[in-house]
């Protein structure tokens, strides 16, 4: 190195592909001018029109993005658009990073906390931002807005627009382009239409004249937490035949529906390809997946708080479930010991056949967690047994339910999980917070034929596929091994496939048999060298 | 406690080290006078090009050292006492060694072209290069028009960060098609498309003359040699190969040849120092291979080999079939086997080309005349299974076989399209044959009962 006296300490900044070009800025004011409609009326600046003014906003806010990604990526050749991410201000933590991640963060605390400053009025007509939205919802499901059906609406138009920057962005890719069109439509009929035309149905007498809760048929027990309360529960029943259907569908849902997929597809067949949180992440989110702690350090944080939030939402959903069951085995079968009998020996088989065969394959500290959670789990039961009436375990079922409603359900999914994606990525709920995700990687990690993988001795350790890895997994340290990933925590995005400049990495459903220690020999080397190299 | 110290912290050294590491509880340092931590040279393009930060190209956290016990020494061997078993290192002090690996990597080639030391004329290797770059071509005022010189895998590289950043680039390319010293000319032929589809500048059959200076020593221009063309610039790009980074072992003792002379045990004539990676010289070559292998994957095995032998099991460097990838723009390129361009390919090699009419993907497929039996496969713009691919060479199969089983071999991300079934047909088009193409086969792939 002849060159070794060149000053090393300079930083690597220089004038880099960060400037927006005059389409894009045009793009941009129309899309911050669409926004601005709806920051005039949460201020009560009255519209005359509110039809006019709501769809001149939601069409600015699209048509803005659109215009951006048209202007951005059309004009290339179809490959990996990452030019500049890290020295663009938005997408590296700077500056408008962080501007953007405080406004988001405030609109979350509004939304949740107090929905009023957006023009919610309780009895009476909606006023402000709320108000606007009024038309639309009363075309829709026949009633005034919400702050959720305000939320549902932009989250919706976001997924829509930024969907199709994703398409644009990644239209040489095929995997991507279905997943895209997949999670925009899910979240477009499942989670915006369907939910609103049903409400339509309430009171009708295919409902026997009773009402369907709100019910996203997509959103699935834990990440829907309140899925099973009483009122929901008294809602499907009281409903005739479709409500006890769906409510079937509920159970279904997350103890048949979903193993069989996650065996055969892995958990990206929901994360990645249905989810309304996971879809906002790939599209709105995409900016910012790089952004994702690699640390060994994050990984141990996400293992403990994700696991202990599947342990919160179980005792949680079982509290409240055995809240409003009875005591009388003759009136109704399903009593309160019965059911509390039921989850102490499911946990029971689940825990133990993980135990049992798939032993190998757990971390070490995930096999003492477990044992310490079933332990927790095993000992609340019992105390019921010895505490007195209107409480289950140690607290208040209401009590129970309201915390994990306020820290999960909001403070989490909503403040932290969406308002910091330009600070931590745009998978922060996803990979530290949500129990669903938990409980599918788990299946993922132990039972299923998912896998991704490595090719060989090809990869050269460059490290794309790590930088774009939003659920913050080391690609690179397994890939370089040639040892193929299987992670609980992968959402199956297929982007660290995407930015490979070396084709290592294939997300693929095969055979149980040799998944996960199938490839360590990289290919290349003495096949004898290679026996010893992997001998441990 | 045995101390084996390494020069070079690049990939082969630093597989020498973890795989010693590994098998041995052996005293380890490990010295470099171009980073602190291991990082990945083949990366360093994507820090230019905004896609990672330098701190991303490391594949092992800054802790991994310390908990392996590893030891890094932040400096440059002046000289190589191999009787004494001394290193002189400017910036640390001396170190003693029982075992020296050397792994120093390699150095751009300079051709003695006039100029070619003047500011604003560099190479593209190293993290200093890198950081040179940035003050060269930060941007497209500062830097009018880039002149990338040697067209090989660092020169389109090269072409390719600058166009990120909007600075023109003429790339001269001396022979008639770009790379078409390795690559069949119809898959030359494609890439030389690509660039300019790019618009990147590409003058093929062309050479450098000299570089010129202005009045601050600074680059001026160049001259080209076949037409005395003088092109402006303010960047010039030497991107005409690498050669071993070995001057500081002069009057050593061990003995040179364009690099460091080894055995199959990579070992050098003086007992106790090894070479492994770029800088190492076979003495002869191995099979179809160069003696000097500059190549990420070579490096890495032969750290593996090596590390074997320290360990007290002697062990050869027997590479197995030779691979390699790289991506032109946005092609990418594998190749597994030999496929060898017209003006390298032995007589009893045969080709089969297939291109997609209009995307830029094609094969092409190497084998015996005689026996059918498969040498090689180069693909552009689809993914292969190394695994198969290995198999089937070790197995000798022929090139009706690889034809019939070749959706087996696909490693393309699910749903993409395929284009197994116009390649057969073109292939039993073009050699006369009737060959079906089977249905992919897990049991198959996976080699399951």
């Amino acid at each position: 190195m002849n060159n070794q006296t060149h000053s090393p300490s300079m930083a690597l900044t220089g004038e880099p592909p960060k400037s927006l070009s005059i389409g894009q800025k045009l793009a941009v004011f129309l899309g911050i001018s669409g926004l601005g409609i709806l920051l005039l009326s949460v201020f009560n600046v009255r519209f005359p029109n509110k039809t006019l003014w709501l769809t001149i906003s939601l069409l600015a806010i699209t048509i803005g993005v659109i215009w951006f990604s048209w202007d951005a990526y059309s004009k290339k050749l179809p490959g990996i658009k990452n030019d500049g991410v890290w020295f663009k201000s938005i997408s590296s933590r700077g500056l408008w990073g962080w501007i953007a991640g405080l406004a988001l963060t405030g609109f979350y605390i509004v939304l949740y906390f107090y929905p009023e400053y957006l023009g919610l009025v309780s009895d009476g007509e909606n006023k402000g931002v709320i108000a606007l939205f009024d038309p639309l919802s009363q075309l829709l499901n026949g009633n005034p807005a919400s702050q959720w059906f305000v939320y549902g609406t932009l989250y919706t138009v976001a997924i829509l627009a930024f969907g199709i920057k994703f398409l644009w962005k990644y239209r040489h890719n095929r995997y991507e382009r279905l997943r895209t069109i997949s999670v925009m439509f899910f979240q477009t009929a499942f989670a915006f239409i369907i939910p609103e035309l049903m409400a339509r149905l309430n009171g009708d007498k295919i409902l026997n004249g009773g009402s369907l809760p709100y019910y996203d048929l997509k959103n699935i027990w834990p990440l829907n937490y309140y899925n099973f309360e009483g009122y929901r529960i008294k809602m499907f029943l009281s409903s005739g035949e479709i409500g006890f259907a769906l409510l079937i569908f509920g159970i279904l849902s997350i103890f048949v529906i979903t193993p069989i997929l996650t065996y055969k597809y892995g958990k990206r067949w929901y994360c990645s390809w249905v989810c309304g949180c996971g879809g906002l992440a790939e599209t709105a989110g995409d900016s910012f997946r790089q952004l994702s702690d690699k640390s060994t350090f994050a990984w141990k944080v996400e293992r403990w708080v994700v696991h202990s939030v599947v342990v919160f939402v179980t005792l949680m959903t079982t509290a409240v479930i055995y809240s409003y069951l009875g005591t009388d085995s003759s009136k109704y079968w399903l009593t309160k010991s019965t059911f509390l009998i039921g989850v102490a020996v499911l946990l029971t088989l689940v825990f133990g056949w993980a135990m049992i065969f798939k032993r190998d394959q757990l971390q070490k500290d995930a096999q003492y967690g477990a044992i310490g959670y079933f332990v927790i789990i095993l000992a609340l039961i019992g105390f019921h047994f010895f505490s007195g009436d209107g409480e289950v375990f140690l607290f208040k079922s209401g009590t129970l339910r309201k915390s994990y409603s306020f820290l999960i359900g909001s403070i989490f999914s909503g403040v932290i999980g969406t308002g910091f994606y330009p600070i931590f990525g745009s998978r922060v709920w996803c990979r530290f917070g949500c129990p669903m995700a938990a409980i599918l990687g788990f299946q993922q990690k132990l039972f299923s034929r998912f896998r991704i993988t490595t090719n060989g001795g090809q990869c050269i350790s460059c490290g794309n596929c790590s930088v774009y890895c939003e659920m913050g997994i080391d690609v690179r340290a397994y890939a370089q091994k040639g040892e193929n990933i299987v992670r609980s925590s992968c959402v199956g995005c297929g982007i660290c496939s995407a930015v490979c400049p070396r084709g290592v990495l294939k997300l693929e459903n095969g055979p149980l048999e040799g998944r996960i220690d199938s490839n360590q020999v990289l290919l290349g080397n003495d096949v004898d060298l290679m026996t010893l190299v992997n001998q441990k | 406690m045995e101390h084996i110290v390494i020069i070079g912290n690049g990939i082969a050294g630093v597989t020498a080290a973890r795989h010693i590491r590994k098998l041995s509880y052996k005293k380890i340092t490990i010295i470099s006078a171009e980073s602190e931590y291991f990082f990945s040279r083949t990366a360093l393009m994507y820090v230019y090009m905004g896609h990672m930060k330098f701190e991303h190209t490391q594949p092992y956290e800054n802790h991994f050292w310390k908990k392996n016990n590893i030891e890094l020494v932040h400096g440059y061997v002046t000289k190589v006492d191999s009787q004494n078993k001394l290193l002189q290192i400017d910036g640390a002090p001396n170190l003693t060694y029982d075992k020296l690996i050397i792994a120093t990597g390699s150095k751009p080639n300079k051709f003695g072209w006039p100029g070619q030391d003047l500011d604003g004329v560099q190479g593209l290797y190293s993290k200093q290069d890198l950081e040179l770059l940035e003050e060269n071509a930060p941007n497209n005022k500062i830097c009018k028009r880039a002149v990338i010189v040697g067209g090989g895998l660092i020169g389109i590289e090269l072409a390719e960060m600058l166009r990120t950043r909007d600075i023109p680039a003429t790339f001269l390319v001396r022979e008639k098609s770009f790379w078409n010293s390795v690559l069949p000319s119809g898959e030359s032929e494609m890439i030389n498309e690509h660039i300019r589809e790019h618009h990147i500048d590409l003058r093929l059959g062309v050479s450098l003359q000299e570089i010129n200076p202005d009045k601050n020593g600074r680059v001026k221009s160049v001259t080209l040699a076949e037409t005395g063309e003088e092109i402006e610039c303010n960047l010039v790009g030497l991107t005409a190969g690498v050669t071993p980074n070995i001057d500081f072992l002069k009057n050593s003792g061990v003995e040179l040849g364009r690099g460091v002379k080894v055995n199959r045990y990579l070992e050098t004539n003086v007992k106790d120092v090894y070479a492994i990676g770029d800088c190492a010289e076979q003495h002869e070559a191995i099979g179809n291979r160069r003696p000097i292998e500059a190549v990420w994957y070579t490096g890495r095995m032969m750290g593996e080999a090596l590390a074997q032998t320290i360990c007290g099991n002697r062990m050869a460097y027997n590479p197995g079939h030779w691979f390699n990838s790289a991506k032109f723009l946005d092609i990418e390129y594998q190749t597994y086997g030999w496929v060898f361009s017209e003006r390298n390919k032995k007589e009893n090699e045969l080709h089969f080309h297939w291109r997609h009419p209009e995307e830029k993907i094609c094969i092409t497929l190497a084998f015996d005349k005689d026996s059918g039996i498969l040498l090689g496969i180069n693909t552009f713009g689809i993914r292969l299974r190394h695994q198969i691919f290995d198999r089937w060479l070790s197995e000798k199969r022929t090139a009706d076989f690889v034809m019939e089983h070749l959706v087996d071999a696909n490693f393309d991300p699910e749903f993409y399209k395929n284009f197994e079934a116009q390649i057969v047909s073109k292939y039993n088009a073009d050699f006369g044959k009737s060959i079906n193409l089977k249905k992919r086969n897990l049991k198959r792939i996976f080699q399951l009962r």
